[in-house]
């Protein structure tokens, strides 16, 4: 049986109970989605875009899933003592795709700032949700996407007005918790009107030991002169697959920063799409994995040069020990017309062990003749002059290694703009290598 | 302090050292002098265990110890130093976070507790003056973007730290300018105490004109072939090494 055929099934018998517990705005989509779905179908090796990793074998599993909204019974503030605590942040949950509405506390947030329940925002304001839900994230173009689109019910909105300045940085939470394999599918609405400005850091955690398979789409509006910095960091376990398709939109001179950092995981795809819309707007793509075991990360990126002088930065790093895989695939396109474009990408890879494997695709399409690109990737090895270096001055091998390895990516935890994560990522990298992450008191992995 | 005995070592199958017998007292600097291709750094290279070399015969103890069987930290901890002729850069490793492994690896091998930050900070401060350190470099990445002459004093800073028993000077010398030669020179005799041993590894008279040896040799096609006085080094600087390539049947 293809993978297909049982969401197809499950569609055609549930429409009716996950638009029950969803909102119009979100349910609107949902029949042309399932269409795209079932001629899409889950992505294959076969596709280019999706060749290392093999989508449609992931969703083979059988995976329960929890259309009629039964409350999950979890104390997130219990989960959550492990890993960035006491950072000062607006604190969130979304219980697999749920907005947990009993905070503790009420953060203060500035006037007009709408964030919560992307399904309850979606009733009080369905205009504001309609004029930017699904416009981004294309079901036409990606089985993933069309296949989050018709299930997703829930999952979390942020819409920042019009010069609207957030200081304290938004922390959501993303905490899986089931007693069967299961499977969610979440949904996340990023709105920055004109000259706003938020920082938003999103985190995900399995909490229990069973398989999850989530998938994610985030839509990112990004208006002119405004300031987003997203940082992504997961820490799940071995039997976790995660699909997250990130879309962004940015008008001139926006800035924004999207840092993606892969500490612990089973099996992950990210694609990121970023459309450079207006003039003199400025990306920053980030990220790094650190996989072991049988772990797979796969990065899939593609920046769109609409308009003239924009900048694109680019940065990934991994490193891979045991037999992980991972995959970088960077496209850039700079359109006819966007002269002045400064693109730069770097991907650099760091294979501890001969079983360990790293692909990586850089892609740069040009059809504009006055622009200033560059792209680098390397696949290595740590440096043995380093090394015996270090042992003769009386570090051990072991942790002349990790000294190296916390080194190389390092270059991308210095690209975080909160002084307050930087520090803590520092902790939490050093932690990875050292062993030590997994020891932390709650999540499935400690068990 | 250190006893070799008919070394040979190879790299990739070619042997370089062949029977070398050195043996150095506590106290005691030695020069090695020898033309280009003797074999001089391979001996440096094997003392400390560089794993690209093989030893294929010979014994070497190191304050009682094998220190063949030791692992090149361990011969580190047991108090082998050496100064790097290309010291390495090692990007995105901080020197604080660098030094601070490697005083607290010694401590701990030493069963001594681990040095707290500021007790560490302390110490690089004073260690810091031996070599007129630059604190800037001292907050940069480990040999990242140094001049030639920044790297070998740094080289020197990081003996003091350590505080080793024996230090290998391999061609401290090469690519300093008089003023650094003369510093990286004074460093090395500040830390030098009748406890301490050196083996100076070098081309040229003029650094064994600060740091004054107790006995130079000869190395020569993977033998020690001349052991004299310091009145050898002078005559090398005279003579060039023909000579001794004569009374060798050359």
């Amino acid at each position: 049986m293809r993978a297909e055929q049982q969401y197809i099934d499950l569609f055609s018998q549930c429409e009716a109970m996950i638009c029950k517990h969803s909102a119009e705005v979100l349910n609107a989509p949902r029949a042309q989605a399932f269409a795209d779905f079932e001629r899409l179908g889950f992505p294959t090796r076969k596709q280019e875009k999706y060749k290392y990793i093999d989508a449609s074998k992931l969703f083979e599993p059988d995976y329960g899933l929890n259309l009629n909204r039964l409350d999950i019974p979890v104390n997130p503030y219990e989960v959550f003592k492990c890993d960035v605590p006491n950072m000062s942040t607006s604190l969130y949950f979304v219980v697999n795709d749920a907005f947990y509405n009993k905070s503790l506390t009420k953060p203060q947030l500035p006037e007009g700032v709408l964030l919560g329940s992307l399904k309850e925002l979606s009733e009080q304001h369905p205009a504001l949700v309609k004029k930017y839900y699904g416009k981004l994230a294309d079901t036409a173009k990606d089985g993933i996407t069309a296949f989050n689109t018709t299930f997703a019910q829930d999952g979390f909105m942020l819409y920042v007005p019009k010069g609207v300045v957030i200081d304290k940085p938004i922390q959501l939470v993303n905490i899986l918790r089931a007693d069967v394999n299961f499977m969610v599918n979440r949904r996340i609405l990023i709105v920055l009107e004109d000259g706003a400005q938020a920082r938003l850091l999103v985190c995900d955690h399995a909490m229990d030991n069973v398989n999850f398979l989530s998938t994610q789409v985030i839509e990112a509006h990004i208006g002119e002169n405004a300031v987003f910095d997203l940082y992504e960091l997961e820490e799940t376990h071995t039997s976790s697959v995660r699909f997250s398709n990130l879309y962004v939109n940015q008008e001139a001179n926006s800035n924004v920063l999207l840092n993606g950092m892969t500490l612990h995981n089973g099996t992950t795809r990210n694609t990121t799409e970023v459309t450079l819309s207006g003039r003199g707007a400025e990306i920053n793509l980030c990220g790094m994995a650190i996989a072991d075991k049988n772990e797979q990360v796969d990065n899939h990126t593609f920046i769109d040069h609409k308009v003239s002088d924009c900048t694109s930065n680019e940065l990934f790093k991994y490193v891979l020990d045991d037999q992980a895989i991972g995959a970088f695939a960077g496209k850039v396109l700079v359109r006819p017309g966007a002269q002045h474009t400064n693109s730069q990408q770097t991907n650099r890879n760091l294979c501890a062990t001969r079983d360990a494997h790293m692909y990586t695709q850089p892609q740069l399409e040009i059809y504009a003749d006055d622009v200033k690109c560059s792209h680098g990737a390397t696949v290595g090895q740590l440096d043995e002059n380093a090394l015996f270096y270090m042992q003769q001055r009386g570090i051990s091998l072991h942790e002349a290694r990790l000294l190296l390895m916390f080194a190389f990516v390092n270059e991308v935890i210095d690209t975080i703009r909160l002084e307050a994560l930087k520090d803590r990522l520092h902790l939490l990298v050093e932690k990875r290598f050292r062993g030590e992450l997994n020891k932390c008191r709650g999540c499935a992995m400690c068990k | 302090m250190l006893e070799i005995k008919d070394l040979h070592a190879s790299i990739n199958g070619k042997e370089i050292l062949k029977g070398i017998n050195l043996n150095i007292k506590k106290g005691e600097v030695h020069a090695i002098m020898g033309p280009n291709g003797s074999g001089k750094s391979t001996l440096s290279s094997v003392l400390v265990g560089n794993p690209a070399f093989e030893v294929t015969k010979g014994s070497v103890t190191f304050g009682g110890k094998d220190l063949l069987a030791l692992s090149p930290e361990d011969r580190s901890h047991e108090g082998l130093f050496l100064s790097f002729q290309y010291p390495v850069e090692i990007p995105g490793v901080s020197m604080v976070n660098f030094m601070r492994a490697a005083v607290n690896e010694k401590r701990k091998y030493e069963g001594l507790a681990p040095l707290t930050a500021s007790e560490f900070l302390k110490l690089m401060r004073e260690k810091r003056a031996v070599v007129e350190l630059d604190n800037k470099l001292a907050n940069r990445s480990v040999n990242e973007g140094f001049s030639g002459g920044e790297k070998k004093r740094n080289e020197i800073f990081q003996m003091a730290m350590l505080e080793p028993k024996l230090s290998i000077l391999d061609e401290t010398d090469s690519g300093l300018d008089i003023d650094a030669l003369r510093i990286v020179a004074e460093g090395v005799n500040k830390l030098k105490t009748p406890e301490t041993s050196c083996i100076v590894i070098t081309h040229y008279q003029r650094l064994l004109d600060y740091i004054k040896p107790d006995i130079v040799h000869v190395l020569y096609k993977g033998r020690i072939v001349k052991t004299a006085g310091p009145e050898l080094a002078l005559e090398l600087e005279k003579r060039g090494y023909d000579w001794i390539k004569a009374e060798l049947g050359e």
